[in-house]
């Protein structure tokens, strides 16, 4: 069943009613969900270029008006890449490797020990939003963790028209 | 073994061999399950269709139901820890039972490997025979799980099988529980039967009861288990004979088979409705914290520290087929932490039923519809026929958990926010032991209050509190009268564990925590299992993982003294794990273990003495800055919250009032908020001149100890694709290279393995790539 933006709005917004989240949840899913759903993110940012795919809460791929390149973009509007490329290495990061800094955050008890696994914080270099937190082994690489095959997902699955990509 | 030309049990006169061959042929050749291109009965019938579907889901259903009345063990009559599966001939599941449904795919690989080592020839399948299987070399996620399989026959002829799964308190391993520690090697890891036959007629064998129940310590509960599951099996078996009768055999038989076409296809179609085409990444890791001096294990080659890891990539393709690949994983361990590649796989159906195929059609359709990758040697896929497998648990929660991540940010990406999930707990902690109990009778237990766990947050709102597991999406905590009868261990306190959850935009559900007395035992002992120096979990999109777990127990108490007293007693939660507060009502003279130490071996523990069971948060989802300020001080006055992180992690500037209660200061809050933004610039920096540093680390083989090293290592040597990724990812030299030889520490297992495939007449079911 279809929902309407209203409802998604609120869907975004966190506030949906337990009624209708449930039906989402238990209902086959709607297919407008995307194109409304993009909708009403678009018209709350501060800048026109237009969402291709939500990566996170502040996150985008966004394709940029003037070049039609598609990039990863922050909410705040800062660029980070182009969208084939890993985010986070371009964000700032912070690592807490110490029990001082875990403890900042956790109990000490109830801290993971750094000599087993640090966290790794992302954040976005122009309005410092926390992207994303990794809780790796000291040495781990920093995961790609996302390549959407976003042309199929347009063309093939959604039926849309794939925006143009520089 | 028997020629597939001789004339055969199954229904037509195939053989089992012959006729699993046929299907799994035709499966190959099509790529439809047993080459169903058309699903005639389905297609041309569908309301006879799904009134067969109807009746025997109802019919499963109400088995596990009763069935779970007749039972005497808590785990599975409070827990549900019970599940009833069909299916046909050639032990592909059709139709599962709510509970434990990992076992879709266990029971049938039992029911597969009797099908590929002559089992119809010797011991023979027969109306009214009972077979039984808990060999984790053959599927089992863990000896405790106990398979009651019986084949259904009709007119003469075998037309599928049933299977009922409880899992049983205790299985005589090393040391007592279900879910054991102690023992390094299958040897000792409890009482193992490989799909034997234990009764004809529908009669249990004489030999069988004598032989079992002295196998393991709680006799009464392994007996009326057993009776548990061959109620559970017979009213399945009747109830598929009533519908044969009204409906015809003709139809049952098609159903059987285009069912599990069903569930393949619907599986796709919910991948191409749900999720995003692409490639996702993610990892998950546990503790193994062996070197330790209270865990005592027989073997020094076992006495090291090591960590679990899981990479994975999820390839979803255009066409909406998957493939879960887990290339880099790590080496199985001397601990009872590995797991079969069927255990593996089969559990994460069970996660799946909460989110991709959240249908009452849980089948081995699913399993068709997904390729799976578990290179031979990891943890999850063996090669060694000594591995223990008792606390399989450990490390499939955890590694589990990094699938919702991937799969969340396909559900985030198309808009179904209501789908996402930062993760699940990593179940824990396990509270075991045994000796004798109350009732003066040898015992074990296995609290399975870590049925409810916290669960992960939402995209739109906090993650439940203490309230589920992933691997029993039915699964509560049980009454504390119950658990009292059950287990020789007062409550003095049940309550929700502070500060557990992750934090995040909305955190992570938050455990609870019990605190036990032990009384009216004797020669008893107790043991931890769970998570202490790691978090499974990562968090989503900003947000963080929960907290990580740590033990309390405390010995020679002289509680007996001050309840006499009237002495003020621990009692509630150790709400602030440092500060210490029950340590300070114990006598100095009271043996404390208070630590990160969250996996012991048999302690022992007298009347009066106190255990913690401290059940683990979920992660949490999004920047905790953009957490609404008042649900950080609602956090706070209800006790999910320490204040003095509602500063640090969430930025909220909270004042006090004379009755304890906290309310938020707005405009405090904002500034806070505004100077945490400037300090997160002040001290990070960028991604990749921390890189360069920690290349330079690697280059020089610092900055990581030998169980980081060791984990590395094993992945290298198993995963040569995650090896060159590393190497490219850090730059390194093209000769730079981490062996587990070159560590100062055994490396026993790395190098010489058997597996059960060199035994003779052997013929293991494998059902991956590996």
């Amino acid at each position: 069943m279809a929902y309407t933006r209203q409802k998604i709005s609120e869907l975004v917004d966190g506030t949906i009613d337990d009624e209708t989240l449930h039906t989402m949840l238990s209902s086959p899913k709607d297919t407008e969900r995307f194109e409304l759903y993009i909708d009403v993110l678009q018209e709350r940012m501060p800048w026109d270029d237009r969402i291709i795919l939500p990566y996170g809460p502040s996150l985008f791929c966004v394709q940029k008006s003037d070049t039609r390149q598609w990039v990863i973009r922050c909410r705040c509007g800062h660029d980070f890449c182009d969208q084939s490329d890993n985010w986070k290495l371009h964000a700032l990061i912070h690592v807490r490797d110490t029990p001082e800094l875990m403890e900042e955050l956790y109990p000490g008890l109830m801290a993971p020990s750094s000599n087993w696994q640090v966290l790794r914080e992302y954040f976005c270099p122009q309005c410092a939003t926390l992207h994303d937190v990794e809780a790796p082994t000291p040495w781990y690489p920093v995961i790609h963790d996302f390549e959407p095959d976003i042309e199929a997902f347009y063309r093939d699955w959604l039926g849309l028209e794939v925006p143009e990509r520089a | 073994m028997q020629e597939d030309t001789a004339a055969g049990i199954v229904r037509g006169g195939e053989t089992l061999k012959a006729h699993r061959d046929r299907i799994l042929k035709a499966t190959r050749d099509s790529g439809h399950y047993a080459g169903l291109t058309h699903c005639e009965l389905r297609e041309t019938q569908p309301i006879h269709y799904n009134k067969l579907f109807s009746r025997l889901r109802a019919g499963v259903v109400d088995a596990r139901e009763t069935a779970k009345k007749i039972a005497a063990s808590p785990i599975v009559e409070q827990e549900g820890e019970l599940c009833f599966s069909l299916y046909n001939a050639a032990g592909d599941c059709i139709l599962t039972s709510t509970g434990i449904i990992i076992h879709v795919g266990t029971m049938g690989a039992a029911i597969k490997y009797m099908i590929e080592n002559g089992w119809e020839e010797d011991p023979g399948v027969a109306a009214g025979d009972v077979f039984c299987n808990n060999d984790c070399l053959t599927g089992n996620v863990h000896p405790c799980d106990i398979h009651t399989i019986v084949p259904i026959f009709w007119e003469g002829e075998l037309i599928g099988w049933v299977g009922g799964v409880t899992h049983v308190i205790d299985t005589g391993a090393v040391g007592p529980g279900s879910m054991t520690t102690g023992q390094v090697q299958r040897f000792g890891d409890g009482y193992q039967i490989t799909c034997r036959k234990i009764g004809t007629n529908d009669k249990l064998h004489r030999d069988w009861l004598h032989e079992s129940q002295r196998m393991v310590r709680t006799t009464r509960y392994w007996m009326l288990d057993e009776r548990t599951r061959l109620a559970g099996c017979h009213m399945i078996r009747k109830q598929v004979e009533e519908i044969i009768a009204d409906e015809g055999i003709d139809a049952y038989w098609a159903f059987a088979y285009e069912a599990i076409e069903h569930g393949r296809t619907g599986l796709q179609n919910r991948l191409r409705a749900m999720t995003i085409p692409g490639r996702y990444r993610q990892v998950g890791f546990v503790d193994v914290p062996y070197s330790h001096e209270d865990v005592r294990v027989p073997s020094d080659f076992a006495k090291v520290d090591s960590i679990m890891h899981t990479p994975s990539e999820i390839e979803i393709r255009r066409d909406g087929s998957w493939r879960l690949d887990f290339e880099g994983s790590s080496r199985w361990g001397w601990h009872t932490y590995n797991a079969h590649q069927v255990t593996f796989t089969s559990g994460i159906w069970v996660m799946m039923t909460q989110t991709l195929i959240p249908t009452e059609l849980i089948n081995d359709g699913a399993a068709y519809g997904t390729e799976f990758r578990l290179p031979k040697g990891t943890w999850m896929n063996p090669d060694d026929r000594r591995v223990a497998f008792a606390y399989a648990w450990h490390f499939l929660v955890s590694s589990w958990t990094s699938l919702w991540r991937g799969l969340s940010r396909a559900y985030f990406g198309r808009g179904f926010l209501e789908e996402v999930n930062a993760g699940n707990a990593n179940t824990s902690n396990w509270l075991q032991g045994g000796g004798f109990n109350q009732y003066d009778e040898i015992h074990a237990v296995n609290s399975f209050e870590s049925a409810a766990e916290g669960v992960g947050a939402m995209a739109l709102r906090d993650g439940l509190n203490h309230a589920a597991a992933i691997w029993n999406p039915e699964g509560d905590m049980g009454d504390m009268e119950i658990w009292e009868l059950a287990e020789p261990l007062i409550y003095l306190g049940r309550k929700v564990k502070t500060n557990s959850g992750g934090y995040g935009k909305y955190r992570g559900g938050c455990g609870y925590e019990t605190l036990r007395m032990v009384w009216n035992a004797k020669d008893w002992t107790m043991f931890f299992m769970g998570n202490g120096h790691m978090v499974s979990d990562w968090g989503l999109m900003g947000g963080y993982p929960s907290a990580a777990g740590y033990r309390f127990a405390a010995h020679d108490t002289q509680l007996k003294q001050a309840i006499a007293d009237g002495a003020e007693l621990p009692l509630g939660g150790d709400r602030d794990p440092d500060q210490t507060a029950w340590d300070a009502l114990l006598p100095d003279s009271a043996r404390i273990k208070r630590d990160k130490q969250a996996i012991t071996t048999e302690e022992m523990f007298s009347d009066y003495d106190l255990y913690l069971n401290y059940l683990r948060g979920g992660p949490g989802f999004g920047d905790p800055l953009e957490r609404a300020p008042q649900a950080v001080a609602d956090d706070v006055n209800g006790d999910y919250l320490l204040a003095r992180f509602a500063d640090s992690a969430y930025g909220v500037v909270l004042a006090c009032d004379n009755d304890g209660h906290y309310t938020v200061n707005t405009a405090a809050t904002e500034r806070r908020r505004e100077q945490i933004r400037q300090e997160r610039l002040d001290r990070a920096q960028p991604t990749r001149d921390w890189m360069a540093g920690e290349r330079d680390k690697i280059l020089a083989k610092q900055g990581a100890e030998d169980h980081v090293k060791q984990m590395f290592a094993s992945s290298f040597r198993l995963g040569p694709r995650f090896y060159e990724q590393f190497k490219t990812f850090w730059s390194l030299p093209e000769d730079w290279t981490l062996t587990e030889e070159e560590l100062d520490r055994p490396s026993y297992g790395a190098h010489y393995a058997m597996d059960i495939s060199e035994l003779p007449d052997v013929h293991p079911v494998i059902l991956v790539e590996e």
